[in-house]
Order: C-alpha cells, then structure tokens, then sequence
C-alpha cells in the first residue's frame, strides 16, 4: 500500500507566530484522516501546505507520490480541496457554480453525479437560486460538492461540516464513507468530536503540534480516569456546585448531564452526600463510559 | 459509429483532443467572468451609461452652439472658384453669412461686434495660384473664447473645403490640387477646447474598466476565498490571467467604439486620420490598462487596495496631470516628470493627433513605442509576480 | 408565568414566492434560555433577522422587548444584542477598541463603558489581549468576546445565531456558561445551533423544518413526546421524517 501524503517533520511560520511544529504523518490510501483541534492549531495551515499552496519553511511533504513543493503542477490535477471559507461564487446560482469547478477540472456534473447526489439533491431544489442567498449550511453543502465534482484522488476538506445540521452531517459521513470505493483518500477537520469515530485515524492538534495519531477507538480507551454522570435539574447551578469541590478535577456538561472526573477516583460516595448538602438533592450520579469528546477533553487539558 | 473508432489514436485527434480539454476548461472560466460582469448591472450601467452620457450632454451643448453661427468672409482674390467656394459653405446650412470685408482690419472688428464667430480669408490669386501650381491658401480665423463653436466651425470648413477640392480635381486628378486651410484661432491660440473631451472620456474609461475592473475582479476571489480553489485547480496562472483579461478587453474596445460612434453621430466629431490606426492604439492601449490591473492585484490583498490604488494611483492622475483638464505645459516641471510615467499621457496625445489633427503614425511612434515596452513591462512583471500560491 | 419579551403570531416572510417562515407563532419569556434548532435552510435566520428589526416581516404579528418590528425597529435594536458567525467585531481593531466602540455606539457613558471593559477584561481572563487586535485572537476567544460585547449595554434580549459553529469543545463550553450566567442576570438568551448537545441546555427549544416550526417544548418533554433518548434524535426524527 503507498502512502498517499508523507509529512516528515514539517514546520512553518508567520513572523513570531509558529503555526506548525515538526509535523509528521502519513496517510494510507482510501483513508479518512481526520484532524481534530481548536481553531488556529493549524490545521489550515497544514492543509495549505499539502494542497502546494503554502511551502513549508523546513521538512518535506510527499502528496501522492509526488514532492509538494516542486511537483505543484500535476498535484493540483489530482486533489479536491474545500477551503473553510465559502469558497463559491455568491453571484452565480447553485447550479452554475457547480458547472463551473466541473469544467475548470475537465469533466461534467452528469458524468460524477453518483459522487455528490447524496447532498447535493437537498439543495438541487433550489439550483436555480443565487449561492449568496443560501443559508449557512446549504452553501457548505455545495461547496462541498464542488469540492467532490472531479472524483479526485486526494480529496481534503477543512472543517466541512461546520454550520450543516445535525442530520446532514451524518448523511455527509455516509458519503465520505462510500468515496472509499473510488479509492479517494480523505483528509478533514471537524471541531465536532463525534465526527472523530467516523475515521479511520485520527490526529489531535493543538498550537502546530501533533498530540497524538491514533484510530479513535484507541484514542478513545486512553482516557484512563474513572468517569461519572450527574444529573439535576438545575444544571447551571450543578455545574457551578461541582466545580467548587476540590475533589472534583474536571466537570464537563455534557447534553443533558455532567461529566465529571475526580481526583481520587474511589471518592464517588461522598460526591453524592457534597451535593446534597450544597442543597442538590435531586443529583442522579452514575459511572460512565468515556466516549472520545472525553478523551480530547482530558488531552487538551493537559497539553 | 464503427469508423471513428480507427482515427483514435492518430496524433492529430489527440492533440486536437488535448486542444478541446484545454479550451474548455478556459473558455469555461470565460464564461464565469462574463456571467460576474453582466449580474452585475450597476457596475456595468456605469461603465456604458457614464461615457455615453458625458458625450451626450457635452454634444448637446455643443451642437447648439454652432446652429446660425455667423461667419464672415474676407476674398482678396475674388475669383470665379472663391464664390463658388463660399457658396458652397454656406448653403451647407450650418453657417449664416455675416458680412464681407474688406481687408485685415475688419477681422477684429467684425469679431467684437460679437456676432461672427469666424472669418474664413482667401489669399491673394487664390483661383489662379490653384490652377497654375495646383495648391492655394486659406485661413479660417475663429473666436477662441468659445472653443466649443471655434473648433466645430474649423472642422466643418475644412471638410467642406476637402468636399470641395476634390469635385474640382475630378476622380483623375485627385492628388495633383490642394487647398491648405490655416487655421488660426484668435485670443486661445493653442486650442483648448472641448473637443479634448472625447479624447479625454476614451483615455480615461479605459483605463478605468481595465485596470480597476481586472484588479478589483481578481483580488475579489482571494478575498472571498475562491482563488484558494482556483489555485488548486489545473487552471494554469496565465489561464486565469487571460479569463480575466478577455471579457475585459471585449467590453473595453465595445466601450471605444460606443463612445467614437456618439461622438460622430452627435457631433459630427469627425476621425481625421485613420480609423485603423486610432482602433489599433485603442487595443494597445487597453492592453497595456489590463497588465496594469493585473499587476495591482498581484500587490493588493484586498478589493478595497485594489480599487484605492487603481483610483489614486491611475484615475486622479490621469485626470489631473496627463492634459486631460490641466495642460501640461501650465504645470510646475516637477508634475510634467511625474507625469511622464504615466501611461495616459502618451495615449492622449497619440488619440489627439490621430482623431483631431488626422496625423499618422509617423507622428505618433514614439508614443506608440512607450506604450508598448510598458505593456511588456507589465505584463511581464506581473505574469512572473502572479502567486501560485498564498503568502 | 414571567413576563413575555418576545410575541409571534402568525409569522410570514417570503423571498419573491418562496416562502422561508411559514406561519411561525412563540413566545419567549423573560430570562429564558430559547433554542431556535432547524435543518439548513429551515429559517432560523431569516426569522432571527426580523426580531432583531433588521428586516421586515411579510405579514403575521411580531413584538420583541414590547416593539413592534414592523415600524419600532430602532427602538427594538436599542434593546437586543445580536451576535453572529460571520461578522461582529471589527478585526482590524484591539479588544479594547471595540468595546470603546459598541458602548459609544449604544450611548453608554464613558464611565460605564471604562467600568464594564474592567470587569469583562477580568471575568473572561482577558487582560493579557486588552491590546490585541481581533484577527490575532482564535475563534474561540474572538466569540466569547462578541458576546460579552453583544450584551454590553445590558439589553433585554440578546439573539446568538449559531454562536459556537466551529469553536473548540473547551471553549464552547466555557461559552456556554457564559450563557447561563447572562440569563440568570435576566437577560433572555435566544440561540441557534447545530450541536445537539447545546440544545440540552436550554430552557426551551424550537424545531424548524422547511420554514414550519414543528415541534416547541422542553427537551426533557420533547424527548418524552417523540421517543427519544436525545435531542438530536428528536432532531433526526423531524427533519427525516420516513
Ligand atoms: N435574500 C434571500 N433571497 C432569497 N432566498 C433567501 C434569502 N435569504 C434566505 N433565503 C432562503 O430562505 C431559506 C431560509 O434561510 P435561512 O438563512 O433563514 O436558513 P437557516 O435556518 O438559518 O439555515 P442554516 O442552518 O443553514 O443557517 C433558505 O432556503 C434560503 O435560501
Ligand atoms: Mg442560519
């Protein structure tokens, strides 16, 4: 199997600014590599970089073979990229901005419809209308379709789902997860943790630096502390309560309930009796396992 | 069907093959450009409707002017081809005769009087000189206080006096008579008029849709995030380059013919030299606007540097020093320096003497030449500044 | 129950024949924490621009702060924060700056502009940026600011459109408390999001879809009512609905 992008220790600066530091990485091919880190990790930097449009001041990136920095011509052919801004044209409608990325890449929408139907027929209702007056999460989803339109071999999307709604956003997966049968390669960043379970392998980053490459379900079973749900009806003064507790490492909401972690992990009994006497007596409290927000969460702490 | 299966591979198919995949991924982008250019009717309202209004108003202010403009007539020849000469000036229906005079002193009587807004004079022997050695000499002295009418009395005459000449020679004898009109323009002798404006209106729209429309077209997609894509893209930079280039172009040189055909019609503002010629300075010099506007996206990062420098930078300039409104000769040295960077100056004078003097390009090559090492220059410059990637 | 700030009856707002708010009618209450879900395209923002005077409705009754939105606009935009994903601060300005400018901007006095930029500096941890400008800051930073700023002048209802797209799970929680400790000041909250998760903390939530509010209630009730052991399943079930 070859190795579809080669990252040895790249690094890249903006004056004093170090936006990636010694980052190394490779990703197999039909691969979904995702990144996950807060905003300006530098995870669009690194993206820059392998589609050839930044150089990296120091180290080397391989994309599909091929040197980035010297062979920018034919890898620009072979990759689709989603930038995180809209990257459309809000005077041409739906439907001519996605003929237009077709035939800047020499093909037709007809030909890769299979590719895209799956999200473009939500907004294909609406082909006719101008990209600009698109909500949020319907221009996200044509960009993505532009992005998809030419079936390159690398495709890579930065923070693709941002602003699409819950549902599509698991459809999208759905369709990333059928691309691997054109063998198309896949690197994204999502800030949505849940997203994280859906790749193959999954690097957290934070400021240029890589925390650790893992599957998710490795990443996910390192979260090595006891953990805890507690739920009440107040949730604000929950959380506020718990957080007062020295015991308490960390309290995280979590939808409908607190995730909370201990300094001593055998200490769960007297947590119960902390908030019945702040006055919470409503506190259900029940051992969890850690999913792997949970994980990112403790990481991210740390580093 | 079967038949063309045979012809696949020869070289010839492919290479053809290779063309279409190129030019459809160019004209593709093309037509993304004219699509961007025609949505957007206010920019493209302006672009026509600014041009074509100025040479409106400033025709119909003209040309009621010179309805009943008095001119008068000094023949001191008096001969049977002088008379036949006024009267064919003026039963042209454009002039009312006001009086004949007498000699050279009359003229600037006759002009105070206020009336008469020209006085054409015939030398002495005019018929006769024009027989014998096939030239002879006219002048017609206007008011220069009103350039507007001086100049369009001026132009009218010597036209009338071309008409003239050459029904006289006959079709055979085309080239072997001449009347030469002088031209002498009483109290602004150098000739300020108005008439510059058509000249000026030409020298400065297109630089203005060239320069600013292309670089405030291509800074908008790295500010709105689709040169990133684009880059990414197999367009190759002198694709995008000449995309952008070409809608501009067509519309530029539509915009030339627009404004010359107002001015004529309304006018009746005559191209004294060569239509060709004057067409082709225009392309050059709209070539050389487009490299321009390139060349200041690939330094603004913004539309809002682009449009600021394409402003400051072209348009004031070219208003303020390249003789558009303010001659060059009036301006402090230090202005006439500054001022010969500048590309409009060149151009102006070349569309001058092409469209109001009728010189050819023997008189303009220097400026013609300027303009061209500049286009180079540019285009160069910004085909090899042009980023293939961000910064 | 508590006083209302925020009436809709009957709401319309059609784009030429298209029709992006279909008969919306709720009202939110005074303090309340409301979340405004829906699918792309659903018309949450359409309808957030109209209560916050910003555009006008087709037709339907709309009273936000006690304002009408069809003629008490300015008054209405006196009286709300509104923050969105795309534009709220001026990048090119340092924080300190900014805040100068929206409280000058809502005709606060200089003291109380000086007295609340102290105490935002602090409670978010912001001293050491008090003189950097907006474009350094990460999106985390930069929407937590936005929405202190939104809420400086103290306005009754505050109107978040997708405030947390893309922020970082720490940060999105920490701005989440921030939520919660603006509405315990009274201040009504009214937010749209993506993240299921978020719509849990809310008081209320709404549910969009094709311009018809479908479902509006409690999430423990709508969870009840539908089913469902999340919000995001509720969600799935409406926005799916075979
Ligand atoms: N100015 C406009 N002209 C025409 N249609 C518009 C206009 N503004 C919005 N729309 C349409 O109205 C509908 C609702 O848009 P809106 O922005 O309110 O959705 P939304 O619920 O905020 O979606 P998202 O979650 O993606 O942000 C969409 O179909 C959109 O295309
Ligand atoms: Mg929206």
């Amino acid at each position: 199997m070859i190795n579809v992008v080669e990252s040895s220790d790249i690094a890249k600066s903006f004056g004093p600014i170090m936006a990636l530091d010694d980052i190394s990485f490779s990703v197999n091919e039909s691969e979904i590599f995702g990144f996950i880190g807060p905003d300006g990790a530098g995870k669009t930097t690194l993206f820059r970089i392998i589609t050839t449009l930044l150089l990296p001041d120091k180290g080397n990136m391989k994309v599909l073979g091929m040197n980035a920095t010297t062979h920018y011509k034919e890898l620009r052919k072979n990759i689709g990229y989603m930038p995180g801004r809209f990257s459309l044209y809000q005077d041409l409608s739906v439907e001519e901005n996605l003929n237009f990325y077709a035939t800047v890449f020499g093909t037709t929408v007809e030909e890769n419809y299979n590719l895209i139907s799956d999200i473009y027929s939500h907004i294909e209702p609406f082909k006719k209308r101008l990209a600009g007056k698109l909500s949020g999460g319907m221009k996200q989803k044509l960009a993505l379709s532009c992005a998809l339109i030419h079936k390159p071999r690398l495709l890579i999307l930065d923070e693709p789902t941002t602003g699409v709604d819950a549902v599509s956003r698991s459809e999208f997966w759905d369709m990333l997860n059928k691309l691997r049968q054109y063998n198309i390669t896949i690197i994204v960043s999502t800030p949505y943790m849940d997203e994280a379970i859906r790749c193959d392998r999954v690097a957290l980053i934070q400021n240029g630096k890589i925390l650790s490459i893992d599957t998710p379900q490795k990443i996910r079973a390192g979260f090595s502390r006891k953990l805890f749900t507690v739920k009440a009806i107040e949730k604000y003064r929950l959380i506020k309560t718990l957080k007062k507790n020295p015991e308490v490492m960390t309290a995280y909401p979590f939808g409908d309930s607190i995730h909370v972690t201990l300094i001593n992990d055998s200490s769960d009994n007297s947590l119960f009796e902390y908030l019945v006497k702040e006055g919470i007596s409503d506190a259900v409290i029940q051992e969890a396992e850690a999913g792997i927000e949970d994980r990112f969460l403790e990481l991210m702490e740390k580093a | 069907m079967g038949g063309f299966k045979n012809s696949k591979g020869s070289a010839l198919d492919i290479i053809n093959l290779l063309l279409a995949h190129y030019m459809k991924r160019f004209l593709g982008f093309v037509k993304k450009e004219f699509m961007h250019i025609f949505r957007d009717y206010r920019t493209l309202f302006i672009l026509f409707g600014i041009p074509a209004a100025q040479i409106l108003i400033f025709g119909y202010a003209v040309s009621t002017d010179i309805k009943n403009a008095g001119v008068a007539i000094l023949d001191l020849s008096h001969d049977e081809i002088t008379l036949k000469l006024t009267d064919k000036i003026f039963s042209s229906g454009f002039f009312k005769k006001t009086e004949n005079l007498l000699n050279y002193n009359d003229i600037d009587k006759v002009f105070k009087k206020g009336k008469t807004k020209a006085v054409i004079v015939y030398e002495d022997d005019f018929g006769k000189k024009l027989i014998r050695e096939g030239k002879a000499s006219l002048s017609i002295i206007s008011d220069g206080s009103e350039p507007n009418t001086a100049t369009l009395i001026t132009n009218y005459t010597t036209s009338i006096v071309n008409d003239f000449t050459m029904e006289l020679a006959g079709p055979a004898l085309k080239n072997s008579i001449r009347i030469s009109p002088e031209v002498k323009m009483l109290y602004n002798p150098a000739l300020k008029s108005h008439f510059m404006f058509v000249p000026g209106v030409i020298t400065l729209i297109l630089i203005l849709i060239c320069a600013l429309m292309t670089s405030v077209t291509i800074t908008r997609e790295k500010e709105f995030g689709t040169m990133e894509v684009l880059l990414v893209s197999p367009l190759r930079p002198i694709q995008i380059i000449l995309g952008k280039v070409m809608p501009y172009f067509f519309l530029s040189f539509i915009n030339v013919l627009l404004i010359l055909l107002l001015s004529w019609l309304v006018f009746g503002l005559p191209v004294k030299g060569s239509i060709i010629l004057l067409l082709a300075e225009c392309m050059l010099y709209i070539m050389m606007s487009l490299t321009l506007g390139i060349l200041i996206s690939t330094i603004s990062k913004t539309m809002q540097q682009a449009i600021f420098i394409s402003l400051i930078g072209l348009m004031l300039p070219t208003i303020l020093l390249s003789g558009f409104i303010f001659p060059i000769e009036n301006m402090p040295k230090i202005y006439d320096y500054v001022s010969s960077v500048m590309p409009p100056r060149y151009f102006i004078v070349i569309i001058k003497n092409i469209m109001i003097k009728g010189t050819g390009l023997t008189y303009i090559w220097k400026e013609t030449l300027i303009l061209i090492i500049m286009t180079l220059v540019f285009m160069g410059l910004s085909v090899r500044k042009f980023k293939i990637r961000l910064e | 129950m508590n006083e209302k700030v925020i009436y809709v009856k009957n709401l319309v707002k059609k784009f030429g024949s298209f029709v992006a708010n279909d008969n919306l009618s709720f009202e939110v209450s005074a303090g309340e924490i409301f979340g405004f879900l829906g699918a792309n395209g659903a018309g949450k923002t359409t309808a957030i621009r109209i209560l916050s005077g910003l555009s006008k409705p087709t037709s339907g009754e709309v009273n936000v702060a006690g304002y009408d939105a069809y003629r008490q606009t300015e008054q209405i935009k006196k009286n709300i924060g509104y923050m969105c994903q795309k534009f709220s601060l001026y990048e090119d300005l340092t924080v300190r700056e900014n805040i100068i400018l929206y409280g000058g901007i809502y005709g606060m006095s200089k003291s109380l502009i000086r007295e609340r930029l102290a105490d935002l500096l602090a409670k978010l941890h912001f001293q050491e940026y008090e003189n950097r400008m907006i474009s350094d800051l990460p999106l985390g930073l930069r929407q937590k600011l936005a929405f202190s700023v939104a809420v400086l002048h103290d306005p009754k209802i505050v109107f978040l459109d997708e405030p947390t797209g893309g922020v970082d799970p720490i940060t999105r929680r920490q701005f989440w408390e921030t939520i919660y400790e603006t509405a315990s000041r009274g201040i009504t909250v009214f937010v749209t999001t993506h993240y299921m998760d978020e719509a849990e903390y809310c008081d209320r939530i709404s549910i969009m879809n094709e311009g018809k509010i479908v479902a509006l209630d409690t999430p423990e009730k709508l969870k009840k009512q539908y089913n469902a052991a999340s919000v995001e399943e509720v969600f799935i079930k409406i926005a799916r609905p075979n």
